[in-house]
């Protein structure tokens, strides 16, 4: 209880706006991470995403496409953010390579299982109504699998913040894990403190995007999906077959 | 204390004993020499810890997800409040959730700690899995056992739980996965686990055969789990050899 209260005071005494980047604040480190962060999804979005819908799209390769996100995750992040130290040498090319290496798997079973996953019948509804490939991707599939390529954006999002943190036991200096990994600096409360922060992120990131996906999913299949709003579970089915 | 120094100079001796091979003091990406020296005193070990703190977790894990499971499906009201708990900390990162764990007063930096941790991973996938499972039970099935003169109970035990067998065997198989990959952070806390070598390895200045052995044997030891659970899988569910049971969806 002691050692909570001094964390929220490390919390409160180091909360302020960043105005010097020589002396970095919470907040300072807070907004790195989450940069750090964003970028990785970013781009583990451009390679998961496509790739993801356009098998789909297709049907083909279903095989791969479910079980890569099963290979990703029996990766342990340090492990990855080990060996990446191993061949690329430490700092934040590592980091950034290993949350793509979590998350696009990810991110693409999702939006493979989602758009592989919308009633043949629609889809053969919406080709008889003269719409193409790309129409019909964009316009029928795509609205009809937000919740599940949104559950993976969650679950990828959430994986990326994690490994984030872990990065800074993998050797590289920045973000909050930076505090946690230094615990002779910024003693036990300080450590707290910026886990608290952490976790903290980690749970707004994953709420905010539930409210984003709310807004993003046409209403008729919010209605009709309600179950699928808790994230990863979409994944979960899928791995019966496997 | 396990932390890492600013500056990393490459000191040509590694994993603690002098040096006696020459792909060790060059750092090469892979030494079998150190390997082979060194399996006994510091990989095979981790890796016993390893398996023993996944296989805890995940058996009590398993415990708590089925006995809630078991009475969210008889009460659905309890279906929502125990998502939303489970779901909060499978969402905190491990090592923030690590690191909060270890200020509470009884655990501190012990595998006990680190096993609270683990367990709470396990909840969501385990919990969600075991209940889909139990509802997408066919009522035809179970009223033809109830027809049968089966109670209430021997219809669960004997045909509700094995119907669900594979979404169960599913959620255990992400659910080891996970904690296989987690636990190598736990040796931040504790001491233990394949993490240790990793650990050791970044603080030796990145030792790079000690963190592909161990890292590598972390994902070996995830595959080959996860390869047995499907073996279990196949055993438990016989009348499913041969039929695809594709996506749910």
């Amino acid at each position: 209880m002691h050692t909570l209260i001094q964390a929220l005071q490390f919390i409160g005494h180091n909360g302020a706006l960043p105005s010097d980047p020589a002396a970095p604040t919470l907040v300072h480190l807070t907004l790195q991470m989450l940069a750090i962060s964003a970028a990785g999804i970013a781009i583990s979005l451009v390679v998961g995403l496509p790739l993801g819908l356009w098998l789909g799209h297709l049907h083909r390769f279903s095989f791969l496409a479910i079980n890569v996100s099963n290979i990703g995750r029996a990766l342990p992040s340090l492990a990855v953010l080990a060996i990446g130290d191993a061949i690329l040498g430490l700092g934040l090319t590592v980091t950034e390579v290993a949350l793509v290496i979590l998350a696009a798997p990810i991110a693409m079973t999702n939006a493979y299982v989602g758009i592989a996953g919308v009633d043949p019948e629609i889809v053969d509804a919406a080709r008889g109504m003269g719409m193409g490939g790309w129409r019909i991707l964009w316009q029928v599939e795509l609205p009809l699998a937000i919740p599940l390529v949104f559950a993976g954006l969650r679950t990828a999002a959430v994986y990326v913040i994690a490994t984030a943190t872990i990065a800074s036991l993998a050797g590289y200096n920045g973000g909050l894990g930076y505090i946690i990994s230094d615990e002779q600096s910024y003693h036990q409360s300080g450590v707290l403190g910026a886990s608290i922060c952490v976790a903290a992120l980690a749970l707004l990131v994953e709420g905010l995007l539930a409210l984003l996906q709310r807004a993003l999913t046409p209403r008729g299949v919010r209605l009709e999906r309600d179950v699928d709003d808790e994230g990863i579970e979409a994944i979960l089915p899928v791995t019966i077959g496997g | 204390m396990i932390g890492i120094a600013a500056s990393l100079p490459v000191i040509p001796t590694f994993g603690g004993a002098p040096s006696s091979y020459a792909c060790e003091r060059a750092n090469r990406l892979f030494c079998s020499g150190w390997i082979s020296q060194n399996w006994s005193t510091v990989l095979w070990p981790a890796l016993r810890q390893h398996v023993l703190l996944s296989l805890v977790a995940v058996a009590i894990g398993f415990a708590i997800s089925f006995v809630l499971a078991l009475l969210a499906y008889r009460w659905h009201r309890l279906e929502r409040p125990v998502i939303l708990v489970s779901g909060i900390l499978y969402t905190l990162p491990s090592l923030a959730l690590f690191e909060i764990l270890v200020t509470v007063k009884p655990l501190g930096l012990s595998a006990r700690t680190a096993e609270v941790a683990l367990v709470s991973y396990t909840l969501l996938i385990l919990f969600r899995n075991i209940v889909t499972g139990l509802r997408a039970v066919p009522d035809d099935v179970k009223e033809a056992a109830r027809g049968m003169g089966m109670t209430e109970r021997q219809c669960l035990w004997r045909v509700e739980i094995p119907l669900a067998l594979p979404s169960i065997i599913a959620g255990l198989r992400i659910a080891t996965v996970t904690v296989i990959a987690l636990a190598t952070v736990a040796a931040y806390i504790c001491d233990e686990g394949l993490g240790v070598p990793i650990f050791a390895a970044i603080q030796d200045g990145v030792f790079k055969t000690e963190l592909i052995a161990a890292g590598g044997l972390a994902v070996v030891l995830a595959i080959v789990a996860d390869g047995l659970l499907v073996l279990v899988q196949r055993a438990l569910t016989p009348w499913a050899r041969g039929r695809r049971l594709g996506a749910a969806r």
